[in-house]
């Protein structure tokens, strides 16, 4: 056992984690955070991605020990503490950029990290830098239109700070895990 | 009480942002594997290696010693008990059965297929204890190919069976009186094409892994599974366990994607009720990807052996289909049928005097085939839309024009089909006059001619494919004339409460499609309520107790009309009451946007809104001649018949005769759905429909290696696009309303992969034809292409 402190979604958090605890993992079972979710076993398809010092990983790629002392932001703590959804999210909703949902924490994780690296991506841009998550349903058009539309609004509010790192929010509520309906 | 209203003219029609995305964008999404119970253990599943073994020695015991392991055991430790995995439509009398356990007791026959289970502490002790149950196994011989599976002296999946062979299904148009006799018919014919196409095989790959819960501990025992289909799973559950069905609940909570690959009753499901119920305590399975991949069930692989015979000015004169289709190696829930649902669509939008059928469905020692998006008819639409278009190159005439010499014309629907179906109405010319220019289509071919000329070795071809399904299964008395165990009605509840909101119940089961967003509209448009006001239940056997789920573009269809007939008897029911509040007789009260009015009363009179009534009848003071104070409805509608959409998809590419590169340089998809409840919804489900038939024409196939492993068991290997494969397409509607329909829809979710597999296969051949090419196995990868422009007789 090793004992790590990662600070996820502006919450701080020591644990004692096994060597091989994948990251994905710790979060889900450990943390309670299932908004991050896993869909493959071989680091293809992203639906596991966060942002770990900024910039997106795989967590099923990266061991829970690897995170020591790092930030992590999940899907779960992208929206601002009023509620206020990131662009991303906004303009997947406004877009119809999901279906069943499952690789949207990923896709939109992904796609954060993307809109930091290149604010004003084209069409090609977008579509070769969510080259690592994949959905089945979508066929993604209307992803690279909802990420289109993001940089648009983030770069009209530029001035303003990226939102995407909440180092200061407070906690937001755990992600309810219910029983029954 | 005074109530504005506010309510948009129509809900139904407008492109409402969806309902569900709001738990789906900020991760808080209920997955089946996000569930945790006090005291829940965990799961692994130790599967084949082989593909075809006897089982001569296991032994659990060993795995008991890892640590955090609570129970271990084989299929030989509940052969007595566990049950056969049921196959539910039994298409012929003399259809060969084998029976399927959950976990194999004796003999293993396909990779991947469960022999014991680890129930541990958590899910990583679980896997490591995987490692110590001893397995022997005595390999059998294994037969992969279907072909080699029927011939003499094969090597029998299932030897006490005696063949390989499961069933032969035979239609035919003249016995059923439907049409001619082929032979007659074809008599004269001046051109007869005669190909093989082949299906291959692919995997639904929904993004979300399968996974179950049971809880044995609840006074229902609960099960929590990632499927499409709940309501089914608990009469199958009651049948198969002898479980009393009272004492089931079945829970499909937010499902992650299904495309028919979870429309289905899992081994896992079952091995997971087993183990939880031996231990008395809660327990999960969830599968890795690689094991999704190797063991949910697959898709398509068919050969298709067709015959299409006319005269030279393009008459059509009879078509002729031999199918072979592999089942795997044991039939699951829907397995024999999934090729015979193409049977009535073999001869697609096109006049035919006469139409033979024939399929034989093959056991090999492969994972069973089932449903995956459009079950049947994809495989049928694209046999019939490859040979027009191979069809129209043997007479040297463009292939919209050979349609259009065939196609049934808008005025002559309702039509009736060799096939024996009765199409209800449909505009093929406008659907196609508009792809075509939306396409430019006389623009391409004009480049196409030149390129052709100057000997471009990037070649532009155009593929054309024109087709209709056929959504909203199903007639209960048809699904009985064939076989099938169950119906094809559906369920809709609608509960007023006292507060003027409105609750939903349909026994429909979304995983992906929008629900919750179409259902409130329609409920919001029928009932005069506000769309925020109306919340959709589903998914619940205990809430939404009554349904047979989603599957085969039926919810919206089928689902969607119980839902009208259930508003409607609200409004009914609501009647009398507003009659009562607005002191009239209940004859003289109307009801529209949203407010009961006494007739003749100015169009902005107050009247009464239904959360009047809703309150009049929660508080009962004062109910009018003894009226049952409640306006809850349920109905359930059973259709008459089918509708059936259709369009028409045309697809540009660029193929690189030097390298076998393919581009999709173009995409037009005209779709006719009938009437449309949410544009964005119907738009979402053509783009994801068509990326997944791209897919099929270029990317995926699942394949075995000669001893019957499956060399694509990773997303590695098996190739799901990417959003740097997948063009941008232009995605258009014609609108054609079911005239049997109260809303005049038709159903989408599989039109977009019906259509476009044909259409990119069809224009990488017409792009080749002048090389010789008149055929490329799916996938069209670059090898294949290249492949084909080097063999082919250069003309
Ligand atoms: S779960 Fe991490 S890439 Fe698939
Ligand atoms: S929305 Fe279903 S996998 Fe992307």
């Amino acid at each position: 056992m090793t004992r790590i402190s990662i600070t996820v979604d502006g919450v701080r958090y020591d644990d004692d984690v096994q060597p091989r605890t994948l990251l994905v993992h710790h979060l889900r079972e450990r943390l309670g955070k299932v908004g991050t979710v896993v869909g493959c076993d071989t680091s293809n398809c992203g639906s596991c991605t966060v942002l770990m010092g900024g910039e997106s990983v795989k967590s099923c790629t990266v061991l829970a020990v690897q995170a020591d002392g790092l930030e992590i932001t999940t899907v779960e703590g992208l929206a601002g503490s009023d509620g206020e959804l990131h662009p991303v999210q906004q303009a997947f909703h406004d877009r119809h950029a999901l279906q069943c949902g499952f690789c949207t924490p990923g896709m939109i994780m992904s796609a954060v990290d993307l809109l930091a690296e290149n604010p004003d991506p084209t069409d090609a841009e977008i579509r070769e830098g969510l080259e690592g998550n994949l959905c089945r349903c979508t066929g993604y058009q209307n992803i690279v239109r909802a990420v289109r539309d993001a940089a648009a609004t983030m770069r009209a509010g530029a001035s303003e700070p990226a939102p995407a790192a909440p180092e200061e929010a407070p906690a937001p509520a755990p992600a309810p895990v219910e029983v029954g309906s | 009480m005074t109530v504005v209203d506010e309510r948009p003219a129509a809900e139904v029609g407008a492109p409402r942002k969806r309902k569900e995305d709001a738990r789906l964008i900020t991760g808080r999404t209920m997955w089946t594997d996000n569930l945790t119970l006090p005291g829940m253990l965990h799961l692994a599943i130790l599967r084949s290696p082989m593909a075809h073994a006897r089982i001569t020695r296991i032994d659990t015991a060993p795995a008991l010693a890892a640590p955090g392991v609570v129970a271990a055991f084989s299929g030989r430790d509940v052969a007595e008990t566990q049950g056969s995995l049921p196959c539910a439509w039994v298409v012929t009398d003399d259809m060969v059965h084998p029976d399927h356990p959950p976990l194999a007791v004796d003999e293993v026959r396909h990779v991947g297929e469960p022999v014991a289970v680890v129930v541990a502490r958590d899910a990583a002790s679980a896997v490591d204890a995987l490692g110590a149950i001893d397995v022997e196994y005595e390999p059998l011989p294994v037969v992969l190919e279907m072909d080699e599976a029927l011939g003499e002296g094969a090597a029998l999946v299932h030897s006490d069976k005696g063949t390989n062979k499961s069933y032969t299904w035979i239609y035919d148009s003249a016995e059923a009186g439907h049409g001619q006799a082929y032979d007659a018919a074809t008599a004269e014919a001046e051109v007869v094409l005669r190909k093989r196409y082949v299906q291959q095989r692919l995997i639904p790959a929904f993004m979300e892994p399968r996974s179950v819960v049971v809880d044995p501990t609840a006074d229902q025992v609960t099960i929590w599974s990632s499927t499409q289909i709940p309501h089914v799973l608990r009469v199958l559950i009651a049948l198969v366990t002898g479980l009393p069905e009272h004492k089931i609940r079945v829970i499909a909570p937010d499902v992650g994607g299904g495309f028919g690959g979870k429309l289905q009753m899992t081994a896992e499901e079952l091995i997971t009720m087993m183990a939880a119920r031996r231990v008395g305590k809660p327990a999960k399975y969830t599968e890795t990807r690689s094991e999704s991949l190797l063991a949910a069930h697959h898709g398509r692989d068919m050969y298709q052996d067709v015959e299409l015979a006319a005269r030279r000015d393009g008459t059509l004169l009879g078509l002729r289909v031999r199918l072979t289709a592999n089942m795997g190696a044991y039939l699951a829930l829907l397995t024999p049928s999934v090729p015979l649902l193409g049977r009535y669509m073999y001869n697609g939008i096109y006049k035919l005097p006469a139409y033979r059928f024939e399929c034989t469905g093959v056991f090999t020692n492969t994972t069973p085939t089932d449903a995956y998006r459009g079950a049947g008819r994809p495989e049928a639409t694209y046999a019939i839309e490859r040979a027009m278009d191979d069809l129209a190159a043997e007479l040297g005439m463009d292939p919209i024009e050979l349609r259009r010499r065939n196609w049934i014309g808008h005025g002559e629907f309702p039509f009736h089909t060799v096939a024996g179906l009765t199409y209800d109405s449909g505009d093929y010319e406008a659907a196609t006059d508009k792809a075509m220019s939306l396409f430019g289509y006389d623009e391409l071919r004009r480049e196409q001619a030149a390129r052709r000329e100057s000997r471009d070795p990037v070649q532009l071809g155009i593929g054309v494919s024109t087709y209709t399904e056929m959504c909203g299964l199903a007639p209960s008395r048809w699904l009985g004339s064939l076989g099938y165990a169950a119906g094809g009605w559906e369920s809709a509840s609608v509960r007023m409460l006292p507060t003027g909101k409105v609750e939903v119940l349909t026994g429909t089961s979304p995983h992906g499609q929008g629900h919750e967003t179409a259902w409130s509209q329609i409920a919001a448009d029928q009932l005069g309520v506000a769309f925020e006001d109306v919340e959709v239940l589903h998914g619940d056997t205990r809430t939404a107790h009554k349904g047979l789920d989603t599957y085969g573009s039926r919810s919206l269809a089928v689902g969607g009309f119980a839902l009208v007939n259930a508003c409607q008897k609200v409004v009914d029911k609501a009647k009398p009451i507003a009659a009562h509040l607005l002191e009239c007789d209940v004859a003289d009260v109307e009801f529209s946007a949203g407010r009961f009015r006494v007739r003749g009363a100015p169009a902005d009179a107050e009247g009464k809104t239904m959360a009047d009534c809703a309150l009049a009848v929660f508080a009962a003071h004062d109910m009018p001649g003894g009226a049952e104070p409640t306006l809850d409805a349920e109905a359930v509608y059973d259709p008459t018949d089918f509708s059936f959409p259709h369009g028409t998809h045309l697809c540009a590419t660029e193929v690189d005769t030097e390298t076998g590169r393919v581009t999709v340089r173009s995409y037009v998809a005209v779709d006719d759905v009938g009437k449309v409840v949410n544009p964005l919804i119907v738009e979402g489900q053509v783009h994801g429909g068509v990326a997944q038939g791209i897919a099929q024409a270029l990317f995926e196939e699942a394949v075995y290696d000669a001893d019957g492993n499956l060399l694509t068991g990773t997303f590695v290997d098996y190739t799901p696009p990417s959003s740097a494969d997948l063009p941008d397409i232009v995605s258009d509607r014609t609108e054609t309303p079911a005239p049997d329909h109260p809303l005049g829809i038709k159903g989408v979710g599989e039109a977009g992969t019906i259509a476009s597999t044909p259409a990119v296969v069809n224009a990488i051949v017409d792009a080749l034809r002048p090389y010789g090419v008149d055929d490329i196995r799916m996938p069209c990868t670059p090898e294949r292409v290249w492949r084909a422009v080097q063999g082919g007789d250069r003309s």
